[in-house]
C-alpha cells in the first residue's frame, strides 16, 4: 500500500488535513519556515498551531509564463484564514479571471502531486472554491 | 562644516541592447561621463561605490582599472533593485562622515535577454524518493504548486491586494497605467523602448501573470549610470557654473522590511516604502505637494499603483482615483514616470537606482529637452528591490 507524504512539512496529512504554523509564544507572530528566532520580538520559542482551513482569497495572480518544469497557467494567490496569510494555489477552478475573484471564500483541499521511486506519493494542497 | 550634499555631476547611458559592450565597459561609459558633466576626474574621488548584481562581484576594482586606480576605498554594493541607490547612499554617507568631500557611485547590469526576473531554481523531477529539504521540509519544487516565487506574478499579487483592500482596480486600469509609461518614453531618446502602445495593444499582448500582459513588466536591458556626489563645503570652492548645476540631495533614505502579518508570504513593499517616504519627507522639510516630479520603481504596472499611495502622493487608499485623475501623466498635477518608467525606458537592475536620479536632475537643471517638466524645483525618486529594500531620494534644484 502506498504510504503518502506531505509536499511541506506545514501540511497535516490524515482525516481532516491542515496547515500548521509556528507560533512565536511571545507575540503570536506566526511563520511557516522553521525559524532561528522570531521576526517580530525575537523570541525563540515557537508552538505548532493549527492554521484555519477555510478564507478569503484576497490576492491572486493567474501566472501564464513560468520557469521551465512549472505546469501553467495556475491560479497563484494569498488566502487570509481567519487573520493567518497562507500562499497556495487556486485549485479546482478554470484559471481564468471569470472564475476567480478577489474575496472568494475558498476552503484547503490536498491532491495527489507525484509518487516517488519507492511508490510514496507526495501530497499537496491548495485552495478550492467553497461553494463549488 | 556644511552638512549639504549635492550632486555634481550625473549620467546614464542609453538603456537598451549592447552586445559590443561588457559591464566594465557600460561601467565606465556612465563613470567618465558623469565625471566630465561634474567638470571632475578620478583624482578629485575620495570613495567608489560600484553597484552591479548578477555580474558575479568586484565591480568596482575592475572599473578603477579602466578609469583610473588611485587606491581609494571600494564598496562593491548587490542590494536587489535597490542597488543603484544603495550605491549611491553609500558614496554619500562616506562625505557625511567627513572621510572625504566628493564620490563616485556608478550602478551597471547586462541583462538584454535574460528573460524572466526570478523564475530562476532548477525544477527538480518528481522521480526518486521523496525527502524534506530547506527550511518548509519540502519533498519537491514548490514553485508553481504553492503560489509562484516569479516577479510578474508576485507583483501581480501586490497589485491585486491593493485592488481587493480599497476596491477599483482592473485589468484595464493596470493596463492604463502602462500605456502612461508606454507613451512617456516617446520623448526619451535614451529609453530602450520608445514606441507608444494603446491601450488595446498592451491588454492584447502576450499574457505573462495576470494582470501584467508583457508591456506591463519592466523591460530587461542593458545599461549603466553613474553620479558624482559633493559635500556643500567643497561645492562652494568649485566655478559659479559647476555650483549653478549642481542638485541639492535633500534627502537620502535606505529602509528594510519591518515585520508585518503577511509580509513572509507575499513581500510587503509597502510598508518599508512609507516609511522611506516619510522619512525623506522629514529629512527634506517638503511635502508631496511640493514634488514637480517623480520617478518611481514601477518594475511592473501593478507596482506603479501601490506606490502612488505608499510614496504619500494620493490619499491613503486614493490610487485609483489619483490615477484617473490624470494626475501622474506628465501634463498632470504630479507627473510621474516621465521618463517612461521601467515598463518603458527599462531597468538594468543596478543602473535603475541611478538612472532615475539622473532623470530627476536633468529636469530641476533644465536640461531635458523635449520632455522637459517646465520650472520643475523638487523631485523624487523611489526604487525598491525585493526582500526587501527600499531607497528614496529627493532632489533640488540650486539656488545658485
Ligand atoms: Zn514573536
Amino acid at each position: 500500500m502506498a504510504t503518502a507524504v506531505p509536499i511541506v512539512d506545514y501540511l497535516v496529512l490524515g482525516d481532516d488535513p491542515h496547515l500548521i504554523a509556528r507560533e512565536c509564544t511571545g507575540c503570536g507572530a506566526r511563520f511557516f519556515d522553521r525559524r532561528n528566532a522570531c521576526a517580530s520580538c525575537f523570541a525563540t520559542t515557537f508552538a505548532d498551531t493549527p492554521v484555519a482551513t477555510t478564507g478569503e482569497l484576497k490576492a491572486f495572480t493567474i501566472v501564464a509564463f513560468a520557469a521551465p518544469g512549472v505546469p501553467v497557467p495556475f491560479v497563484a494567490g494569498v488566502v487570509d484564514c481567519d487573520g493567518t496569510s497562507v500562499r497556495g494555489n487556486v485549485i479546482g477552478v478554470d484559471p481564468d479571471p471569470d472564475h476567480v475573484a478577489l474575496g472568494m471564500k475558498v476552503k484547503l483541499t490536498t491532491y495527489v502531486v507525484g509518487t516517488d521511486d519507492d511508490g510514496t506519493e507526495a501530497i499537496g494542497f491548495g485552495f478550492a472554491p467553497l461553494e463549488a | 562644516m556644511s552638512d549639504d550634499i549635492w550632486i555634481l555631476g550625473i549620467n546614464m547611458t542609453k538603456f537598451g541592447k549592447h552586445p559590443d559592450l561588457d559591464t566594465v565597459d557600460l561601467a565606465a561609459q556612465a563613470a567618465m561621463a558623469a565625471l566630465a558633466d561634474g567638470g571632475v576626474t578620478m583624482a578629485d574621488m575620495g570613495v567608489l561605490a560600484a553597484g552591479n548584481l548578477i555580474g558575479g562581484g568586484g565591480l568596482g576594482q575592475q572599473l578603477q582599472k579602466q578609469i583610473g586606480q588611485t587606491g581609494i576605498p571600494v564598496y562593491n554594493v548587490s542590494n536587489a533593485c535597490a542597488t543603484g541607490a544603495t550605491a549611491l547612499r553609500t558614496a554619500i554617507m562616506a562625505i557625511k562622515a567627513g572621510e572625504c568631500d566628493m564620490g563616485l557611485a556608478v550602478g551597471v547590469e547586462k541583462l538584454a535577454g535574460a528573460g524572466l526576473l526570478g523564475a530562476g531554481g532548477t525544477a527538480k523531477s518528481d522521480k526518486n524518493v521523496y525527502e524534506p529539504s530547506g527550511r518548509y521540509g519540502a519533498v519537491t519544487n514548490t514553485d508553481g504548486r504553492i503560489g509562484t516565487n516569479n516577479m510578474p506574478g508576485t507583483f501581480a499579487q501586490i497589485g491585486m491586494e491593493y485592488g481587493h483592500k480599497y476596491g477599483g482596480t482592473s485589468f484595464e486600469l493596470f493596463a492604463k497605467i502602462s500605456e502612461k509609461n508606454h507613451s512617456h518614453s516617446t520623448l526619451n531618446p535614451l529609453a530602450a523602448y520608445t514606441k507608444k502602445m494603446s491601450l488595446e495593444q498592451i491588454m492584447g499582448d502576450m499574457m505573462i501573470a495576470y494582470p501584467n500582459t508583457r508591456p506591463m513588466c519592466s523591460a530587461n536591458c542593458d545599461g549603466g549610470a553613474a553620479a558624482v556626489v559633493i559635500s556643500g563645503a567643497k561645492l562652494k570652492t568649485l566655478s559659479l557654473e559647476q555650483q549653478r548645476r549642481a542638485v541639492k540631495v535633500s534627502a537620502s533614505v535606505l529602509t528594510s522590511d519591518p515585520w508585518s502579518e503577511s509580509c513572509q508570504v507575499l513581500p510587503d513593499v509597502n510598508t518599508l516604502t512609507r516609511m522611506a517616504s516619510t522619512q525623506a519627507y522629514e529629512q527634506a522639510g517638503v511635502g508631496p505637494a511640493d514634488l514637480d516630479l517623480v520617478e518611481l520603481h514601477d518594475c511592473f504596472a501593478t507596482a506603479e499603483l501601490v506606490h502612488y499611495d505608499n510614496l504619500q502622493l494620493c490619499e491613503q487608499g486614493g490610487a485609483v482615483d489619483f490615477f484617473n485623475s490624470g494626475a501622474p501623466w506628465r501634463d498632470g498635477t504630479m507627473p510621474v514616470n516621465v521618463s517612461g518608467g521601467l515598463q518603458s525606458k527599462g531597468h538594468p537592475i543596478a543602473a535603475t537606482g541611478i538612472a532615475n536620479i539622473w532623470e530627476v536632475c536633468h529636469h530641476l537643471r533644465g536640461e531635458a529637452g523635449d520632455r522637459q517638466i517646465q520650472g520643475a524645483r523638487v523631485g523624487l525618486a523611489h526604487v525598491i528591490g525585493l526582500g526587501s529594500a527600499c531607497g528614496v531620494h529627493i532632489l533640488e534644484k540650486s539656488a545658485a
